[in-house]
Formats: structure tokens, sequence, C-alpha cells
């Protein structure tokens, strides 16, 4: 029913920005409904009552413009701030790891740099719909497609990027949590969308550094 | 007046040049679309309720789509796209702006007809020319469109991934924004220069002040996606490259184009289709406005504040449109940009539901099947409105975008809002348009079991897509992490059919009503506007003598008078 168990430092972030626009906006639905309601059996004509004959009232109507804007106003302060701390560029730190996906009908063609730090190079590391990461640390993901839109998706990181032809993109992102997750193609791309699955691994540093070995020697 | 009765039949119902006639040709058409469309989404929900299970019959309607009953994932693509076309381009957009638009206008503002009559003949029958050449996809090689109502590019642009149904596609589309454009034309001319006298802008009905506002809307933004759509065609027929970038690879090919550029399509398309939701939403509002004064006998509540917020979400819905585009790879930045933009337009909208509820307040209501449907409007909308906040939120949208969340958002606004605003002007209407009144118990259980089944269709949506099932996917069972849905996409499905099933009692009602309804007399529903004020249904010329307004629209109750309502044109 609510949002799976998020496994990104950016996860929790996101949460509590939903939880907070589903207490707001939780708040005025009741609210709206429960007067429409409400009003609905009050002033039902059959007590043959006469209706009141008002037109307004500015005071009101100046409070129910200026509060929703108010809180509009913090909501979209509130979400800058996570905004800016998930896409902002980073600098390139000697610990982040960075992995290439790229995008096609319909498949995701993972590579990682291998031990030079470099992509293009004879030693980079490829695998199909297998990407995995280590858990804490960060990773630079970059983002491109062969041909049509497609979209990188992954619910427990709470990311999506477009992968657009003639446009590469990044996301950064932290794993927190060891798991197995869906991959899912957020974007129309053609008759094999809803097929198009990769699966994510994130494991402890060990681990990941064992099976890139493994990886690269199946090659 | 003896020269209009000499006209012949064609002249009179086909090739008229009389708004009303006009208007009510939009009002068959497009309720005829809306039924295709829905029988598509039916489809649809037979694939996702139970995903690969044969419907044996179907093979002979759709040989290619769905062999041995079995439906492929092509035409499940096919089913989406034409389903969401066709509501918006044909059934929505054309019921809202071509029927209302047309009859009411001039009836409203006290004209005889339209500034250009034979302009708005012409803007009907462009209209099923477009639905024509969009709906030929179905017949030819390779089937219909398949990359979404949205149609992005290199999907839509390359030969290679979409067929001559996307072509097709693109150029009904272009037809259709002719017809939107002369229509609009019109309205603003008929607005602005045949108003009766007395009728200034304050007094004019908020359904007028709406449909006014969203012709603006249609002649300031149809061009565009017009533009953004021959730039496709010439793409996909001369090889051009405004789209398509370079180094594109398909089947194995390196693709020739080089220079274009994917998310300009993306611009182009929402800054049209940003105004669209609001071309779809602002008139529905408008018919709120002049059916919940009068059921619930009391002027509406803050009149100036209902009209200029209609102006508003008008002007600043145009500065909204990249909030679509979030995650496609613009510049964050920009991403604020239009976070704070969506924000802003999120307040006068509250401010129209505020005073709604403040007209409901103190009121005499009376619910009546128009009344019904309107309310229904407005307890659906909000639910629409309140989660357009998740998805303005950037952060948040990361999650949702193309996920059912936003299915679901825009069911509750185009279903929930368009429509059941459609419904509550068709029964508000009807008995002016034909002279005759629908059946009311009919009409009010034709009420209840749409907005039973419509909610349990559409919330659940809300919950797949927190769940992250994407949009547009043809069996979601592919994913391990989505198969729990199963269940509740079954429950869906279900609650459609039987959605789809009671708009059978409407269509029963609506025809058995125009020949057999109870006769309706001028002012069946004691309302104060113009339009009631001339026989049901009106002679051609509208108005026996021009009317001579007096006051504003809404004034019922008035104290110290017998009757609780006053004309527009009432001595006092
Ligand atoms: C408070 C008002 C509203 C807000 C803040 C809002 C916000 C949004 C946002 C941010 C999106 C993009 C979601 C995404 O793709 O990630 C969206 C999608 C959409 N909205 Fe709204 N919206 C509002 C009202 C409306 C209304 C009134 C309509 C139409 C009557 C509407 C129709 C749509 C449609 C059709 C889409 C999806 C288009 C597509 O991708 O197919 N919205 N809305
Ligand atoms: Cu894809
Ligand atoms: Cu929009």
């Amino acid at each position: 029913m609510l949002l799976p168990e998020g496994a990104s430092t950016i996860a929790p972030e996101v949460d509590r920005l939903f939880w907070i626009i589903l207490w707001i906006t939780g708040f005025f639905f009741f609210l709206v409904q429960g007067c429409l309601l409400l009003f609905v059996l009050k002033y039902h004509s059959r007590g043959g009552q006469k209706a009141a004959y008002v037109h307004g009232n500015a005071m009101v109507e100046v409070v129910w413009t200026v509060v929703p804007a108010v809180i509009l106003l913090l909501l979209t302060v509130a979400s800058q701030k996570v905004w800016a701390q998930i896409r902002s560029p980073r600098p390139i730190t000697p610990g982040m790891i960075q992995v290439e996906v790229l995008a096609e009908q319909f498949a995701w063609n993972v590579r990682y740099p291998g031990p030079d730090g470099q992509f293009d190079t004879s030693d980079d590391i490829t695998t199909i719909n297998q990407l995995h990461l280590p858990v804490g640390r960060p990773a630079l993901v970059r983002i491109r497609s062969k041909d049509v839109i497609h979209s990188f998706f992954v619910p427990q990181f709470r990311i999506k990027q477009d992968a657009v032809p003639g446009l590469p993109t990044q996301v950064w992102l932290e794993p927190t949590k060891a798991g197995e997750y869906e991959l899912r193609c957020a974007e129309l791309c053609g008759l094999g969308h809803y097929r198009m699955r990769g699966y994510v691994t994130t494991e402890p540093e060990e681990q990941f550094q064992k099976w890139l070995t493994e990886t690269k020697a199946n090659e | 007046m003896s020269e209009h009765k000499r006209l012949g039949f064609v002249r009179k119902y086909i090739f008229s040049t009389d708004h009303k006639i006009i208007g009510i040709q939009f009002l068959f058409s497009s309720l005829i679309f809306m039924a295709f469309g829905g029988l598509l989404a039916m489809l649809m929900r037979w694939q996702l309720g139970w995903p690969g299970a044969a419907l044996p019959w179907m093979e002979k309607v759709a040989p290619a789509g769905m062999p041995g009953g079995v439906m492929v994932p092509e035409y499940y693509n096919m089913l989406f796209t034409m389903h969401g076309s066709v509501m918006i381009f044909f059934g929505v957009i054309p019921i809202l702006a071509g029927a209302f638009g047309n009859y009411l206008i001039p009836l409203k503002v006290g004209a005889p007809d339209m500034a250009f009559p034979r302009l708005n003949m012409l803007s009907y029958w462009l209209f099923p020319i477009a639905a024509a050449t969009v709906l030929a996809g179905f017949f030819v090689e390779g089937g219909a469109a398949a990359s979404g109502w949205t149609a992005y590019p290199p999907l839509s642009g390359l030969k290679e991934t979409m067929g001559p149904g996307q072509t097709l596609w693109a150029a009904g589309v272009v037809v259709l924004g002719f017809s939107s454009i002369l229509g609009a034309v019109n309205y603003v001319a008929t607005v602005i220069n045949h108003r009766a006298p007395g009728m200034s802008f304050h007094r004019l009905p908020i359904s007028i002040w709406a449909l006014f506002t969203t012709a603006v809307l249609t002649l300031l933004a149809t061009p565009v996606l017009a533009a953004a759509m021959i730039l496709l065609l010439l793409d996909r027929s001369l090889g051009t490259s405004f789209f398509l970038p370079a180094g594109m690879i398909v089947d194995g090919n390196l693709l020739p184009h080089a220079g274009g550029q994917a998310i300009l399509w993306q611009h182009l398309f929402w800054f049209y289709s940003h105004p669209a939701v609001y071309i779809m939403i602002l008139p529905a509002m408008g018919f709120v406005s002049d059916i919940l004064p009068t059921f619930s006998r009391k002027p509406i509540f803050g009149y100036h504040a209902i009209a200029y917020s209609a102006v508003a979400i008008g002007a600043v819905g145009f500065l909204v449109w990249a909030h679509h585009m979030f995650q496609s790879g613009m510049n964050p930045t920009l991403g604020t940009t239009f976070m704070i933009s969506t924000m802003v337009v999120a307040v006068p909208t509250g401010v129209k539901v505020f005073s709604w509820l403040g007209t409901l307040w103190r009121g005499s209501i009376r619910l009546t099947t128009p009344m019904l449907h309107a309310l229904g409007f407005i307890s659906m909308f909000i639910i629409g409105g309140l989660t357009g906040i998740f998805l303005a939120s950037t952060p948040v949208d990361m999650y949702f975008h193309d996920t059912y969340f936003v299915v679901g958002h825009i069911h509750y606004v185009l279903f929930g809002g368009s429509l059941f605003g459609a419904f509550a002007g068709i029964t508000f209407w009807f008995p002016k348009m034909f002279g005759r009144r629908m059946n009311e118990p009919w009409g009010k259980i034709h009420f209840w079991l749409t907005f039973l089944f419509f909610n349990c269709v559409m919330f659940p949506m809300f919950s797949l897509g927190l769940g992250g099932m994407p949009r547009r996917i043809y069996d979601y069972t592919q994913y391990p992490g989505l198969v729990h849905f199963a269940g509740l996409n079954r429950m869906m499905s279900m609650a459609a059919f039987c959605l789809m099933a009671s708009q059978l009692l409407f269509a029963f009602n609506f025809l058995y009503s125009l020949f057999r309804g109870k006769k309706a007399g001028e002012n069946p529903w004691e309302a104060t506007t113009l339009e009631w004020e001339t026989p049901s249904p009106p002679p051609h010329g509208n108005f026996a003598k021009t009317p001579v307004v007096l006051r504003g629209p809404y004034e019922f109750s008035v104290p110290g008078r017998e009757r609780d309502w006053q004309l527009q044109t009432e001595e006092d």
C-alpha cells in the first residue's frame, strides 16, 4: 500500500517530503469534503428555509487565498532544499564509484571503468541488466540511450532519470542497505517497454569487488 | 424569421450555421467518441486484470492485435495511445469547448448567433475529418500510433519505430488544431462584440468567463502544437532532424539523423498541452459555477474572485509546462522555476473550491441530477488538485513521475473533473437544448453508480503509484515486485466494466428523453441567466427581441421579492 522501504541516502528525505505533503493535503481533503457533506446535509432545501442573500466576504476570501499561498511557498522551499541536494552537480571524489548505464530497446547495458578508473579502456567491465553497487559509497551513474527515450527508475532509491539519446544525464546516489531491487523502465520505449527490467544489487564492498572480478573473468 | 424556416433538412441539421445546431453536432459526436474511447479502455483493463487471458471473439475485430484473442504488446500500446488521444482531442475538448461553447455563448451573452457562423460550421466539419484521420491508423500497416498521447520522439519520430499510423495521428491532430482555432476565434469575437445591451463583462455568467478564457488559451497555445506536429511530420517523412539527435542505433543500424534534440518536442508539446489541461477543466468549472447558485438558490460567493481566478489560472497556466519534464534531463534549475510556477497556479484553483463551498453555505439546496454531478465534480476535483501538489514537488515527482500515481491524478481531474462537469452541463442544459427534461431518478442512479465505480477504479491507482508501478505497461507481472498487485488490478478491472456499463443508463435516459421526456418550458430550473428567457429549444435567432440586461447573473433569494430568482433582464 505504501512506499517500498528506501535504500539510498536521499530516500528518507524524499519520504519526509511525501509525508509532509500527505498530511497537509490530507487535512485539506477532509476539510473540504467534510464541509461539502455538512453543507449539503444542513442546508438541504427540504427544511423550506430561504437561502441567505450574500455575495461574498472580502475577509474570508483574502484568508483562503493567503493561507494556501503561504503553505505552498513553504512546501516549495522545503522541496527545493531536497532537490538541490539530489540534483546539483558534485565533484568527483576518489571514493566515488562511477558506472555507466546505456539504455537500449529493451535492455540496460551497464559498464564499470575497471581498475584504471577510466571508461573506454580495455579493462572496462560490462554487464547486461545487472547493476551492482557497494553499500555506503557514493556512486555517479551516467545515463545514456542508444535509441529512444527510456527512464532509469529504481523505486527503493527514489530515483528516476530519463535516458535520452543525444543528451547524457547523470544521477548521484548512495545505497544505504544491502539488497536486491528492480530497475524499471519508466518511459514508454516501444513494444518491449513492459519487460525492460534490470536488477540492482547493493552489497558490502568486498562482495562487490569480488563480483567485479568474477564478471571481468567471465567476459 | 420566415427566411430561416425555408432551409431544407440538410442546411438545417447537417451543414448548419446555427450555433445551436453546431453545438449539438459537437455534443453527439464527442459523446460517440467518448464511448469508443471507453471501449478501448475496457480492453486495456481486460489485459491488466487478467494478463494474457484470451478473449476469443476479439480475434475477429483485431486479428493482428489479438491473435487467438490474446493481446500482443504492440496492440496494448495502440490502445492506450488511442484511448488518451480520443478522450482528450475528440472527447473532452470538443464536448466542453465545442458543444457547450457553441451552444451557450450566444445565448448567454444575448446574441442571435456567433460572430462568424460559416467559420463555425467549418470548425465543426474539420473535427470528424481529424478524428477519421487519426482513427484510420487502425487500418494501416503496423496499426495505429502507439507512442502515447504525448508521442515523445525519437519513438514517434522514426519510421523504424512507428509506422504510418503515427503519421496519420500527427496529421489528424493538426487538422483538429485548425478546428479548435476557428472555434476559439468565434468565441472571442462573440464575447467581445456581440454582448446584449447592458451585458458588461462583470455581468457575464462565470461559464462565459471560463469559455472566454479557454478560447484565448486555445488561440495562443494551439499554433505551437501545430508547429510541433509539423516538425514531427517532417522528421518522419522528409528525413529532417528536428527532434532526432546523432548516433541513434535502431535494430543494429546507425541512423543518418543528426543535430536534433529529443526534449525540444517535450517543451513544444507541453507548451500546448498544459494550457490544454486548463482548456479541459475551466469550462467544467464554469458550468459548476452556474449550477451551484441555481440549486443553492443563492448568489455565487465571490463572483469577482471566481471570475479572475479563471483568468489567473489561464495566464499562469502558460508558465508551468515543464513540470511534466522534471526528470527529462532538462536543467534542474529550470525544474525549480517550474515548481514555483506550478505551486502558484494551485492558489487560484484553491480559491475556486473555497468559493464554491461558500456558495453552498446557508443556501437552500436542491439535489437535482445536475447538482449531484456538480457536487461530484467538486469532490473529485479536490482529489485531482491535491494529488497535483505531490507532483509539483520536484523530489516527490521524481518518484511518482510516469507511475500510476500520475494516471490517478489525470483521471481525477479529467474524469472526476471534466467529465462530471460535462454530465452536469448536459443534464442542466438538456431541457433548453431539446425542449424536454431528462428523467431525474434515472439520472440520479446513473450519477451514484458512476461516482461509486469511478472511485473503485481510480483511487487504487494511487496505491499502484506508491508501489512504483510504471504507467503504460502491457504486463506488470513481468516485475516480481509488482505481482502482489494482481488482486487489486483485477478488482479495478471489474469496477471499470461496471463503470462502463453504468453509462448505458445515461445513454438510454438521453435517447429516451430526447423523444419522450416531459416538456420542459422556458425555465425549468428557475434560473436567472439569459438562455432561460427564450423558448426551449430557442428558435433560429435565439431571442424574439434583443434582451436588455439589468443585473448580474446570479440574483437568487433577493430579500423582499416573492420569487427566489430574478432574471438578468427583469425590472425591479
Ligand atoms: C492544483 C492543480 C494541479 C497541479 C499542481 C498539477 C500538477 C501536475 C504535475 C506536476 C504533473 C506532471 C506529473 C508527472 O508527469 O510527473 C501533472 C500531470 C498531469 N496533469 Fe496536473 N496538476 C494540476 C491540475 C490539473 C488539472 C486541472 C488537469 C486537467 C484537467 C491536469 C491534468 C494533468 C494531466 C493530463 C497530466 C499528465 C499528462 C501525461 O503525462 O500524460 N492537472 N499535473
Ligand atoms: Cu525502456
Ligand atoms: Cu501540466
